[in-house]
Parts: structure tokens; C-alpha cells; sequence
């Protein structure tokens, strides 16, 4: 299954690349959240960069070394692509994504020798360790190959083989409850990096995520060390790149790996902490579990514009879940009145839409807020719109609603027909354009209706000035 | 192997090279009659051979067909008898897999791909002799083949190797200079824009030496673009004298 991504979508992420944006709100240079979690086993750990999930597991056993090389052991990593991470990864034979990630893999890591393996050897020629890291993705949401190095470094330094000892002939591997195991001997963490070119290597962005590598030109994936030694570099994707960009690529990728080993030294430093006090350890305790949902949704900031006639302020707002709070705050009124915008962060909550159905109910409220904004309303002539004010607050407005309101206004300039709450739109519009010319005979009615009924039947007060509007 | 001294005090190399010189390079266009187009080139000890077949209809499976470009697919293999000792390779080896993976990117990158809509290109690689820098002498063949074809390209493709040694960068590295472990880096170039196709670095290599080892790859690469560019001359006088004469 392939991705299809349409024409649209990919202009969108173009000119949004072009202007320096990005989907989720990064910088170009940004990583998204790096988060390591190690299991109760030795060796098991789980890596998320943002979305993206792969979970890595270190184990070991004994064998006969190759002809070649009798005294090393041997490390083998296999990334597994299942359609569990994503429905374009295809069960079987392994794809070309597959083959190149697990070439840039093994490069990486084994070819780069991070991994002493002379120090697996038992006995020259006849018996040695190979560790054997498997990688398994376990959500797809781009940038598979960083996360995938991430898991395998990290689980490298957490696991523990059994000690051996050799006398003579005898050679003696202990179990685990015999001795205590001993950590393989790692000279360096080479991490990489990979970098997404777009429109002919003009932009480059840092971590692509799903949407950016499906309108990719092609990456560069830079796998350093914190000593500043380049493991592998390899260019994918038919692109042309200049010197220069290489070298630039190069620079921004020592920053980011230096980052990213804190981030993997501290996930060891904890879990060996935890180990060692005795304290649970494990998926259990630092999955973070509060949601098994996937609505879940990170906190993110977000710059929004009060967009009023040209005014524009900026407003930097948290955002927890709810982005209708930054649609509401930059609510266009058409009548040019600045919109009131409370302290950023209200979350009004909302109790529901104005019900459409003409059924009668009590508390017919439009906004939801209290019936004091509706009297305050009332009393104001003009300022029916002081009620509709009101509603860029209500943060669960849906757009129909608010165009509802817009429509009213645009021909209702002298007609009253106030009733802000009680008066569903769809009357008024209808009122509207019955009577134009009789608008303050409404006004007075509609006031003495609403002030009378408060919660009168919709229905009935509009008949109500239906019948006494031609006089 | 070890105690073997790739860079002599004199600045000799084990075959006698300076750093930066290249190895002897011999090719020859038009070696078979069935293949569109196809070259032979040895590098030193490296032996490639190619075989262009194309732009034709797209067989194999008929989803891959691309509706605005051409469809390059690629093969290589290594003969049994290419190493020092014999060995035979299966056809879906993940090292060869990615070796054509990169042919493939290498040259669509750099052939008009937007020509031939719906239609298919074919490049067959083999190396009969393997002794270092296999992929330039794979790009090399292929890019020789592909203009003996016809099939109109952006530029040369020239690719070179450089390495790293005693803190010299060094040039073309053949095999045994490879094994010894030290980094290596493998740069395919269109030689008159200066633009980069593939780039690979191999082993660890410190990130003060990548500037002069990447330039000591590009000057390598020009200078294999002087020699492919003179074969082509060569050839294509040839074959115009021959015309001439009927």
C-alpha cells in the first residue's frame, strides 16, 4: 500500500517549509520529544521520538566464531518493519525502506566498532558470544532510522551477559542467579541524525515527520559520536547537494547528537538508580499511562494573531487540548467592534449548542454563559451584538453557528428583534426579512416578550410577533 | 594483516602511489552487441563491466510504471571468482540489495528521467574483479554505457573513493587499504556543477579531516571525468571515421 498524499497537502507543507514553518509547530533544527523507557529484563528498552515507536531487545548467546575471524564475536542488529508500525510496511520479504534502514544500521553500529567485540570472545576458535540486538517498529510516524538507533545504542548499554570464566580447559559460563552479569564493552554511542531536503535541497528540516518524508526530496542521515567522529554518513533519495550543505548538515548534527546522549545517559542513570534502591523498574512504572487513548495530545504553544481589522497582536497562548480557544481568539466580526478576548487560557466549558430542533426547552441559551450577558444585551439597543460579543468565548461554537450569527448581522442593521438568548436565529432571519420596516414595534413587543416569558417558547413568541407584526 | 604500512615515510602507498594519484584506468565503449549500450573500465585492479538496456516498455510488474518519468531499475553482481577467495553470492544479498539501491538513486538523479514517461531503463552491473572501490567502478561503467546508449544524462557521473591515513588523505583506495579499518569515503559528483549524487562515509572518520578528505574525493572524481570524457571523444571518433569510410 502506498502513501498517497495529495497535490494539495503537498503544496501546503511546501510553502509552509518555504516560509520556515513547520506542521507541529517545530523549528527547523528541532527533534521532537525523545522519550527512553527501559523494561524489568536487561536489555529491553523503548524509544519514542514524538510518535514514532520502536522497541529494542539485546540478547546473547554462544557460538562458533566465523573462519575469518576467530577470536572476535559477533553483534547482529535486524530492524523488523511489521504493518503494525504502518500500513504501507508489508508483511514478508523486506522492502527497500527495510533494506536500506538495516544497512545504515549495521553500518552505524557494527561497522563503526562500537561495540568491542574482541572482548566477546571466549575461547579462540571454538566458542564466542554474539549479541544479537532486534529492533521491532512499533508506530510509523516518520524518522524510523533515529529512533531505531536511539533503541539500539540505549539497549546496548543497558544489557548484562552472563560472566564466563575459562581455567584451562574448562570454561564455565555462570548463570544469572550465579554471578552477577557483566555489561558489554562499548567504546562510543554513534546516534544519527537524519536530515530532510525539499524543493531541490533549497530547505532542509531536522526529524522529518510522516507528512514531511512523504513530500521529501530525499535525506541525509549523519551518524556521529559525541567525540565528533562521523560512524556513517549516506545521502538517499535522488537529490544533487552541494558541499557546502554537507558540511552544514555535519555541524547541526554534532549539536543534536550531544543532545541526544544526555538524554539516553540520563534514561541509564535512572533506571540504574531505580535498580539499585530497589524500587520498581520497568514498563509498568515509567510508561506514562494516564491515557491509553491516542487523542492524547502533547502541550504545545502556539502563537495566534487577534486578527481585528488589521490590528494584529500577538498572543502567546498554552494550549492544552483545546485549539477552538485559538479559532475563538481570532474571531473576525464583521461590524469592525474589537473582539474581547478574556485572559488566554479560559476554557469556557461549553454546555452544548442552541438547539435547532423549535423544540421548547428552558434554558434555551445560545452562549451557554449566564442570563446576565443577555439582559445586558437587552437593555442595549443597538447592541445585539454586544450579546453576540460574547461568543468568541464560548469555545466550542461550531462555525455553522457563528455563521448563523454573521448572516444576521449583515441584514439586520435597523431590525431589533433583540431577544438575544431566547430568539432562535433561523426566526429571526425569517423575521427579518418580513418586516424591516417595522423593526421598533418588534423591539418594544420582543422586549416585553422577552422580559415576560425569559424562557418563553421559541415558537410561540415568534408567532406571537408574527401575528401582531403587520399592524 | 596488520603491521602492513599504507603510507610509507616517503609518501609512497603500497602499490607506489602518491596520496593523491589515481590508480591506471583503461576503458572501452560499445563491448557488446545486444545491450543499447555498454563499457568496460578497469581501475587498477578493479574490473567492472556494464550494460545499458533501454528506454523500453516497462516489464516486470506493471505497478511500478511511473506516469511522469522513467523507471530505473538496476543489478549487480559480483562474480565468484572476483575476490581473493571464491565465493558465491546469492542474488538477494543485502549488501548487493543496497548497492543497487544506490545505483538506482545515483542515476536518477542524474538521467533526464522526464523524457521517457511509462518506460523502462535497465542497468546491469557485474564486477569481475573486485579490489577496492567497487561502487565508482560500478558508476563509472555505468555512466560509459549510458552515454554508448544514447540516453541523454545531466552530466558525467564520476565517483571516486579517499581515505584517511596517517593523517594524509589519500586517494582511490584499493582493498587492502579498506580492510585495514580505517574510514572511507565514497563521493559520486556531476563534475561541472560540483553537485553531489551519493555520498557514504564508511568507518569513523573525525569531523576536522571531512573537509580534506571530501576535497581530495572531488579532485579524484574530476580527474576520472577527464578520462571518461576522453574515452567518449575517442570512441565517438572512431565511429564517425568508420562512417566516413562507407
Amino acid at each position: 500500500m502506498k502513501v498517497i498524499v495529495s497535490a494539495a497537502e503537498k503544496q501546503f507543507i511546501n510553502s509552509a517549509i518555504a516560509s520556515g514553518k513547520r506542521l507541529d509547530g517545530r523549528d527547523t533544527y528541532d527533534y521532537r520529544k525523545v522519550r527512553i523507557t527501559y523494561g524489568t529484563e536487561r536489555g529491553c528498552c523503548e524509544v519514542q521520538v514524538g510518535e514514532t515507536r520502536v522497541l529494542a531487545q539485546t540478547s546473547c548467546e554462544v557460538v562458533k566464531p566465523s573462519g575469518a575471524r576467530p577470536s572476535e564475536g559477533m553483534l547482529h542488529i535486524n530492524l523488523e518493519l511489521s504493518p503494525m508500525a504502518s500500513p504501507t510496511f508489508e508483511p514478508g520479504r523486506m522492502s527497500s525502506l527495510g533494506v536500506e534502514l538495516n544497512r545504515l544500521l549495521e553500518r552505524s553500529v557494527r561497522e563503526s566498532k562500537a561495540v568491542d567485540t574482541e572482548s566477546l570472545c571466549i575461547v579462540v576458535g571454538v566458542k564466542v558470544w554474539q549479541v544479537r540486538v532486534d529492533l521491532h517498529a512499533l508506530n510509523f510516524d516518520g524518522n524510523l532510522l533515529d529512533c531505531s538507533s536511539i533503541a539500539a545504542i540505549a539497549s546496548l548499554h543497558h544489557f548484562r551477559r552472563p560472566e564466563v570464566t575459562v581455567s584451562g580447559e574448562q570454561v564455565t559460563i555462570h548463570s544469572l542467579e550465579d554471578r552477577e552479569p557483566v555489561a558489554l564493552s562499548i567504546h562510543h554511542m554513534p546516534i544519527c541524525v537524519t536530515f530532510a531536503f525539499f524543493q531541490e535541497g533549497k530547505y532542509l528540516l531536522v526529524d522529518p515527520s510522516d507528512r514531511e518524508e512523504s513530500v521529501m526530496d530525499g535525506t541525509m542521515v549523519v551518524c556521529m559520536n559525541i567525540h565528533r567522529e562521523l560512524c556513517t554518513v549516506q545521502m538517499t533519495g535522488s537529490m544533487l547537494l552541494l558541499k557546502d550543505q554537507l558540511s552544514r548538515c555535519c555541524q547541526i548534527a554534532i549539536v543534536k547528537v550531544s543532545e541526544i546522549t544526555e538524554v539516553i545517559k540520563s534514561a541509564l542513570a535512572n533506571d540504574a538508580q531505580a535498580r539499585k534502591e530497589g524500587r520498581k523498574h520497568g514498563f509498568a512504572e515509567s510508561k506514562v499511562s494516564s491515557r491509553i487513548t491516542t487523542g492524547h495530545m502533547e502541550e504545545q504553544t502556539i502563537p495566534i494573531k487577534k486578527e481585528v481589522d488589521g490590528s494584529g497582536s500577538e498572543d502567546e497562548m498554552e494550549d492544552e487540548e483545546e485549539e477552538e480557544e485559538a479559532n475563538g481568539g481570532r474571531e473576525e466580526t464583521q461590524n469592525g467592534s474589537d473582539v474581547k478576548i478574556d485572559s488566554p487560557g479560559v476554557g469556557t466549558i461549553g454546555e452544548g449548542l442552541r438547539n435547532t430542533w423549535g423544540v421548547p426547552t428552558e434554558d434555551s441559551d445560545d452562549n451557554g454563559q449566564d442570563t446576565i450577558m443577555e439582559e445586558k444585551a437587552t437593555t442595549e439597543a443597538d447592541d445585539k451584538r454586544g450579546g453576540k460579543q460574547e461568543l468568541p468565548e464560548e469555545p466550542l461554537d461550531k462555525p455553522k453557528y457563528k455563521a448563523e450569527v454573521k448572516a444576521m448581522e449583515s441584514d439586520s442593521e435597523e431590525e431589533e428583534t433583540v431577544v438575544i438568548g431566547s430568539e432562535p436565529v433561523h426566526n429571526r432571519v425569517e423575521e427579518n426579512s418580513t418586516k424591516l420596516q417595522e423593526g421598533e414595534l418588534d423591539l418594544s413587543l420582543a422586549l416585553k416578550t422577552a422580559s415576560s416569558s425569559g424562557g418563553q417558547r421559541r415558537k410561540g413568541t415568534s408567532r406571537k410577533k408574527q401575528k401582531t407584526g403587520p399592524k | 594483516m596488520a603491521g602492513l604500512e599504507l603510507l610509507s615515510d616517503q609518501g609512497f602507498r603500497l602499490d607506489g602511489r602518491r596520496p593523491h594519484e589515481l590508480r591506471k584506468i583503461q576503458c572501452k565503449m560499445g563491448v557488446f552487441k545486444q545491450a543499447d549500450g555498454s563499457a568496460y573500465i578497469e581501475q587498477g585492479n578493479t574490473k567492472a563491466l556494464a550494460t545499458v538496456y533501454g528506454p523500453h516498455e516497462v516489464t516486470g510488474s506493471r505497478s511500478k510504471i511511473e506516469h511522469d518519468k522513467v523507471l530505473i531499475n538496476c543489478q549487480y553482481s559480483m562474480a565468484t571468482f572476483s575476490t581473493g577467495e571464491r565465493r558465491s553470492r546469492s542474488k538477494g544479498d543485502r549488501k548487493s540489495q543496497e548497492m543497487q539501491l544506490h545505483l538506482k538513486k545515483t542515476f536518477e538523479a542524474a538521467i533526464l528521467t522526464q523524457l521517457y514517461p511509462r518506460s523502462q531503463i535497465d542497468i546491469y552491473v557485474q564486477i569481475l574483479q573486485a579490489d577496492g572501490g567497487n561502487y565508482s567502478a560500478c558508476v563509472n561503467a555505468a555512466t560509459l554505457a549510458i552515454i554508448d546508449a544514447g540516453i541523454p544524462m545531466k552530466d558525467f557521473v564520476c565517483a571516486s573513493t579517499a581515505g584517511f591515513v596517517s593523517d594524509t588523505p589519500i586517494v582511490d583506495i584499493s582493498y587492502l587499504e579498506e580492510s585495514q579499518g580505517g574510514p572511507e569515503l565514497v563521493v559520486a559528483l556531476l563534475p561541472k556543477s560540483d553537485q553531489i549524487v551519493e555520498f557514504q562515509v564508511n568507518s569513523r572518520l573525525h569531523l576536522d579531516n571531512f573537509e580534506n578528505v571530501l576535497d581530495m574525493a572531488v579532485k579524484g572524481c574530476k580527474d576520472i571525468h577527464a578520462v571518461l570524457s576522453r574515452a567518449v571523444k575517442e570512441n565517438v571518433s572512431e565511429l564517425a571515421s568508420h562512417m566516413n569510410k562507407t
